[in-house]
């Protein structure tokens, strides 16, 4: 076995990975319309400046800013069979999910990989709203229960960022039966005693919402994310009612008792490290951006077979 | 008289024209038509065999929210004795959309838990059209609690279209509902059979449905999404709800060969309502195979059996 194949490098996130490099300079903040210069934008963590809106981040900028110095190391997740149900609508299911991998530049909608958060070790999972909705097919149910084991296998607790708009209907009923083995990882966590955090981010709806993001232990949400089961929407077609300002927003949420905290960008890394370390009986973090930890030289074994 | 479904109406005229026939004899005893009539019903079901050998999974819809489908109430009447329906969440309501409680099949004391739809216009509406609120979920779980805490088996009976998309279901925390059901069903060390009677609509079947064991009946369907709300979003056209029902795999058949349901129950000829006490007799001595077999197992490996079978499922695919 070559040697290389068999060590995990730890991944060093640039926010100008393949994707992440502009077109132009500028974007157009959607809520209030203010143009915001590229740089400010990612260095204020994709939030406006302007209105505090909080745009979508890529698994890679959640995990860049999360981790001490930015350092983390990838779990890799078992790849499911390929198109199932062999689904075509408009388009094939496969072509899809070539569009979606081209212009993410990632395999699929979610994201593992452990590393320190303020000098915690920690396992995270960042589900990728830009990646075919972030949508939870079977892929996705193999993120959560890799995290989840390998979690338990280190005895680090869980932190997830959830976005997505629901389950992959082009995997059909196997989408669906990720509610149920998703929730059998969440149950890992909790017969080993290991924190499950939930971030929910913009927007958290469907299946996804009605299985491991209400699981947590503790659910953080950001700002004015949408968080439901069914969309406004639907729920609009459906009853024909007037929804209520905020509706099914974080804030909403949080005051319908159904969220821990509603937690702005800026703050939230730190908070994570202080919930964690007191969920794991561990004295008060170092705050800050911590450097990432010296990574103690790890000399290759030469191969005997070669 | 039957409620004929739309890719019945053939069937409907012949079988329509036999019954004209035979009230005719009746009011006059001199006619004799019994030789017409007799062929017409050979012709019906004739069609009938036809119609039904070649379903397509747009008319298994069909056919799974077909209203004279034997319901969740009609189950619980018919196979079970000493029904003791136990009610509310505990916490804000009961919702009359989910029946559940003790009761006995087969002498053996279990906890039933199900979805009911109604079956006139007064009910239909008491039912919610067997869309359950949060409190729905949050009544099985506390049942799913019980049946643990006194190591009774769950039945549950499975038929919705999915949990109801309200204001106030979402205000009170449907999809934590549906989170805590589902994980319920992963925790308790009781066996767990469920049957999928009719429609298994999405979340909110999966709530009542992850079990040891999922038995769904020949036209029963099961999936993420409805054929008409996955058109509108794939094929941006609620009206391509057939090319959509075929596309989602959800006919039982295609469900046991994926691994979801582990059994099909074979319907009568026509569908379970052309002869509803043949359909819920079979799944009532279903259940009682199923809660011998399941009983011999010890609490903790049925645990972990039922756990170990979600892990699993995806492992094998569908060819086109
Ligand atoms: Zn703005």
């Amino acid at each position: 076995m070559n040697w290389i194949s068999n060590y995990v490098r730890p991944t060093i996130n640039s926010l100008f990975s393949r994707r992440e490099v502009p077109d132009n300079l500028w974007s157009k903040c959607k809520e209030c319309g203010t143009m915001l210069f590229h740089r400010e934008l990612t260095e204020n963590l994709n939030v406006c400046t302007s209105c505090d809106h909080h745009m979508a981040m890529t698994p890679r900028e959640r995990f860049a800013n999360l981790f001490d110095g930015g350092i983390f190391s990838e779990i890799s997740v078992p790849t499911p069979i390929a198109d199932p149900l062999t689904f075509k609508d408009q388009k094939k299911y496969p072509d899809r999910m070539k569009t979606a991998q081209k212009t993410t530049g990632e395999a699929e909608a979610m994201l593992v990989a452990k590393g320190d958060m303020g000098r915690t070790p920690v396992v995270a999972a960042a589900q990728d709203f830009s990646f075919m909705g972030g949508s939870m097919g079977m892929y996705v149910g193999n993120a959560i229960i890799a995290a989840a084991q390998e979690a338990v296998k280190t005895k680090r607790p869980l932190i997830l960022f959830s976005a997505a708009g629901g389950a992959r209907m082009q995997e059909g009923i196997l989408s669906l039966m990720q509610m149920p083995r998703t929730t059998v990882a969440v149950q890992m966590l909790k017969e080993a005693g290991l924190p499950y955090i939930v971030v929910l981010t913009h927007p958290t709806t469907g299946g996804v919402t009605a299985s491991y993001a209400m699981l947590g232990d503790v659910h953080i949400a950001e700002p004015n994310a949408l968080i439901c089961f069914a969309g406004p929407r639907v729920i609009a077609q459906t009853i024909g009612e007037k929804l209520p300002e905020g509706f099914q927003r974080a804030e909403y949420l949080l005051d319908h008792g159904m969220l821990d905290r509603v937690t702005h960008r800026k703050n939230m890394r730190e908070e994570l490290i202080t919930v964690t370390r007191m969920l794991l009986g561990l004295s008060p973090a170092i705050k800050g951006d911590l450097p990432a930890p010296v990574e103690k030289a790890k000399k290759p074994k030469p191969d005997p077979e070669k | 008289m039957n409620n004929y479904l739309e890719f019945e109406k053939p069937l409907a005229e012949i079988e329509g024209k036999a019954e004209e026939l035979r009230a005719m004899a009746r009011a006059n005893e001199e006619m004799d038509i019994e030789k017409e009539a007799a062929a017409l019903d050979k012709k019906a079901e004739a069609l009938l065999k036809e119609l039904y050998e070649n379903l397509t999974p747009w008319r298994k819809c069909q056919i799974a929210r077909h209203p004279d489908r034997p319901h969740c109430k009609d189950y619980i009447e018919t196979l079970f004795t000493e029904y003791t329906p136990l009610a509310g969440d505990r916490n804000f309501a009961d919702d009359h959309a989910v029946m559940g409680g003790l009761a006995r099949i087969g002498g053996t004391p279990v906890v039933i838990i199900g979805h009911e739809k109604g079956h006139n216009t007064k009910t239909r509406i008491e039912r919610n059209f067997g869309m359950a609120r949060p409190e729905g979920y949050r009544k099985a779980i506390r049942l799913m609690e019980l049946a643990d805490k006194f190591g009774l088996p769950i039945i549950s009976l499975v038929d919705t279209a999915g949990a109801y998309p309200g204001k106030g279901a979402e205000e009170r925390g449907q999809s934590e509902a549906i989170a805590r059901s589902t994980e319920k069903c992963l925790q308790v060390k009781v066996p767990f059979i469920s049957v999928i009677i009719g429609e298994g609509g999405s979340g909110g079947a999966v709530a009542f449905a992850t079990a040891d064991r999922v038995v769904m009946l020949e036209h029963s369907t099961y999936a993420v999404i409805s054929p008409e709300g996955c058109a509108s979003i794939l094929w941006k056209d609620a009206e391509k709800m057939r090319e959509a029902a075929e596309a989602l795999r959800l006919t039982a058949q295609d469900l046991e060969k994926l691994g979801v349901a582990d059994r099909v129950l074979p319907e009568p000829l026509g569908g379970a309502q052309r002869d509803r006490a043949g359909t819920m007799a079979s799944v009532g001595k279903e259940i009682e195979t199923l809660l011998k077999e399941l009983k011999q197992k010890k609490p903790d490996q049925l645990r972990k059996e039922r756990r170990q079978k979600y892990l699993d499922i995806g492992a094998k695919g569908l060819a086109a």
